[in-house]
């Protein structure tokens, strides 16, 4: 028989567990590390899931109601999938002054999905966002958490591009 | 990525390592870093403070309270440990400074940071990030791990027999989560819901014990600060308002950028020299000096230094840094929307006056925008904002209602220009050509 204790079920993947179980020893509190791991398991999961919730609630000992309670506010987090590339496009004010709404409308059309959509494939998820820090290189948009700035109709169109071939890239 | 913009009038002082590798501990080192550090922990807490006064730094994340006072409020014995924040979660529409400083100077912060701990004998301090700013969390832990192997935090730091601990992380998207309790209950793990003062942070802050919190480009300044010296620092800018400031440049703006510019440099120079002017020879309307809430200023207003004193004096707030320019063809009841637009989605809703109240705004402002308003709305929106002033928990409320009330009061002809029931008159969408050079 093996001395080694049990390892606890876990849905994460061995690094990320591993990551977990640090981070909770960082902070005075267990709980502090709540926002960061909400993080990193929707990176992960793609979006916060009942099994995911239901395993951070016990990792850090409150209820899964104290966990989406916190999930709710915050506008990263989500409890259902987006897409592969979750696109999101500034319109805040710098942003509307320098075209930011004529770039929301294109991601619009070219990917045929409303506000808050996300395309029959799964590829993309689209979304209107409140200033993301990029002000001074308006119109800007993130693709999940990379930055693409001085947008032109023309420049989103390559960045959509270039997220279509990473996809079918990453298949072959 | 995020890079700065210079102009002859630039005065590198937080930027004095930026574009030059500095992300790399052995090249921040070569640079002068971490030595005043060393110097801090030579000096002791006291003389760090009185050094931190002689600066005049005053706080950058907006209000510009004077940073030494604020750490000197710090009480000296404390049942309670003591903490260090640093408030990266820079989300102040038109502001994108902070940014840069994590990008190209993180060890800079981190350095910061711990003078701050010295400064009221702390032992733990936290940086958050915005969670937007998820590429800066990567370059801020390994500066933070490479700080780690130095010997310059953890257990008996550079040799002195002191501790210091540093956690960074990020923050999930909320601005009210850059107000400063609500930062503390972020940090704690709950939702960010603003904390009622008194008790000031200084004295019961994160954990219950006092903390300082400072925005990020307040951190990063002070190593420069004993680098320099505070009597140098402080020549740099105006009376009572030491050093440079990383001011935003966006919106209507031949050359938009990040500049680092001293304390009290004139607007319209900044606007018209530094920043090129007004893209297609158009004429200027407005200015929001200092971030979306700050109220605007017209054009006729700009000839002023931009420090906290002399932009109070003209109306309005130094604020953020962010320094946003409208042309002739903006229509200020759609800039008006947009505004409160997002401070009704960024209420915690924790407070009544500003949850109702943005939302209000926001209904009447579409409304006249639209073309469906009655001529009581333009009443009714500066009452809304009015009362709104001073009466929520935290100052979200005030954020949103103090634009507002100027926009109204400075722009009214253009509120009822919108009263004929056809709708905006002078959408610059209108006019694409024109409005996206």
């Amino acid at each position: 028989m093996s001395t080694q204790p049990a390892q606890p079920a876990t849905i994460f993947s061995p690094v990320l567990a591993a990551r977990f179980d640090k981070l909770v020893t960082l902070y005075p509190v267990k709980r502090s590390a709540l926002v960061p791991m909400l993080l990193y398991a929707q990176d992960e999961v793609g979006y916060l899931s009942d099994a995911a919730i239901a395993e951070i609630a016990a990792r850090i000992g409150i209820t899964e109601l104290d966990v989406r309670n916190v999930i709710s506010y915050y506008s990263l987090l989500r409890t259902k999938p987006a897409g592969k590339f979750h696109v999101q496009v500034c319109t805040n004010i710098s942003c509307m002054l320098r075209g930011g709404n004529e770039i929301l409308e294109h991601c619009k059309k070219t990917l045929g999905i409303a506000n808050k959509g996300v395309t029959g494939d799964g590829l993309f998820s689209l979304e209107e966002v409140e200033c993301i820090g990029a002000c001074s290189w308006a119109p800007a948009a993130q693709v999940n958490y990379e930055f693409h700035e001085n947008l032109t109709p023309e420049a989103m169109d390559k960045v959509l591009e270039g997220c279509r071939a990473r996809s079918s890239g990453a298949k072959k | 990525m995020a890079t700065l913009t210079t102009h002859p009038d630039c005065v590198p002082v937080v930027s004095y390592r930026f574009g030059k590798g500095a992300t790399n501990i052995e090249k921040y080192i070569a640079m002068q870093g971490y030595e005043s550090a060393r110097k801090a922990i030579a000096l002791g807490p006291d003389a760090i403070i009185s050094e931190m006064k002689a600066s005049n730094l005053r706080g950058r994340g907006g209000a510009g309270f004077p940073t030494g006072l604020k750490w000197s409020f710090v009480p000296k014995q404390s049942a309670k440990p003591k903490y260090v924040l640093v408030n990266g979660d820079e989300s102040e529409p038109g502001t994108c400074k902070d940014r840069l400083i994590f990008e190209q100077d993180p060890h800079s912060v981190i350095e910061g940071t711990i003078i701050a701990g010295l400064s009221v004998q702390a032992k733990m301090g936290f940086i958050y990030l915005r969670g937007e700013y998820r590429y800066l969390l990567q370059i801020m832990e390994k500066a933070v791990a490479d700080a780690y192997t130095k010997g310059f935090l953890g257990k008996n730091i550079f040799g002195s027999g002191l501790d210091f601990d540093i956690v960074t992380q990020t923050g999930a998207g909320a601005y009210e989560v850059g107000e400063e309790s609500a930062l503390m209950e972020s940090l704690e793990g709950k939702r960010g819901i603003p904390r009622i003062r008194p008790p000031f942070p200084a004295v019961v802050g994160l954990y219950g014990g006092p903390t300082i919190i400072n925005n990020a480009e307040t951190i990063a300044t002070v190593p420069h600060i004993f680098r320099m010296g505070a009597a140098e620092y402080a020549k740099i800018g105006t009376e009572r308002n030491g050093g440079t400031r990383l001011f935003c440049l966006s919106g209507h703006v031949e050359r938009p950028g990040v500049y680092e510019l001293p304390m009290g440099y004139n607007l319209k120079k900044m606007i018209y020299e530094v920043g090129g002017g007004i893209p297609g020879g158009k004429k200027l309307k407005a200015v929001v000096p200092g971030g979306a809430s700050t109220p605007a200023l017209t054009a006729d207003e700009i000839d002023i230094g931009m420090d906290f004193d002399q932009v109070g004096k003209a109306g309005s707030m130094l604020g953020s840094g962010g320094v946003v320019v409208l042309d002739e063809m903006t229509c200020m009841v759609e800039f008006a929307l947009r505004t409160m637009k997002f401070y009704a989605h960024e209420s915690c809703g924790w407070c009544i006056p500003c949850r109702e109240g943005t939302d209000w705004l926001k209904k009447t402002l579409t409304r006249l925008h639209n073309g469906g308003g009655v001529e009581k709305d333009i009443d009714n929106i500066r009452y809304l904002a009015e009362n709104m002033l001073g009466r929520t928990f935290c100052p979200l409320g005030d954020a949103a209602a103090m634009p507002t009330i100027a926009f109204v009061k400075k722009f009214r002809k253009e509120f009822e220009d919108h009263l004929d029931g056809k709708g905006c008159p002078h959408h610059y969408a209108a006019e694409p050509e024109g409005a996206l050079v």
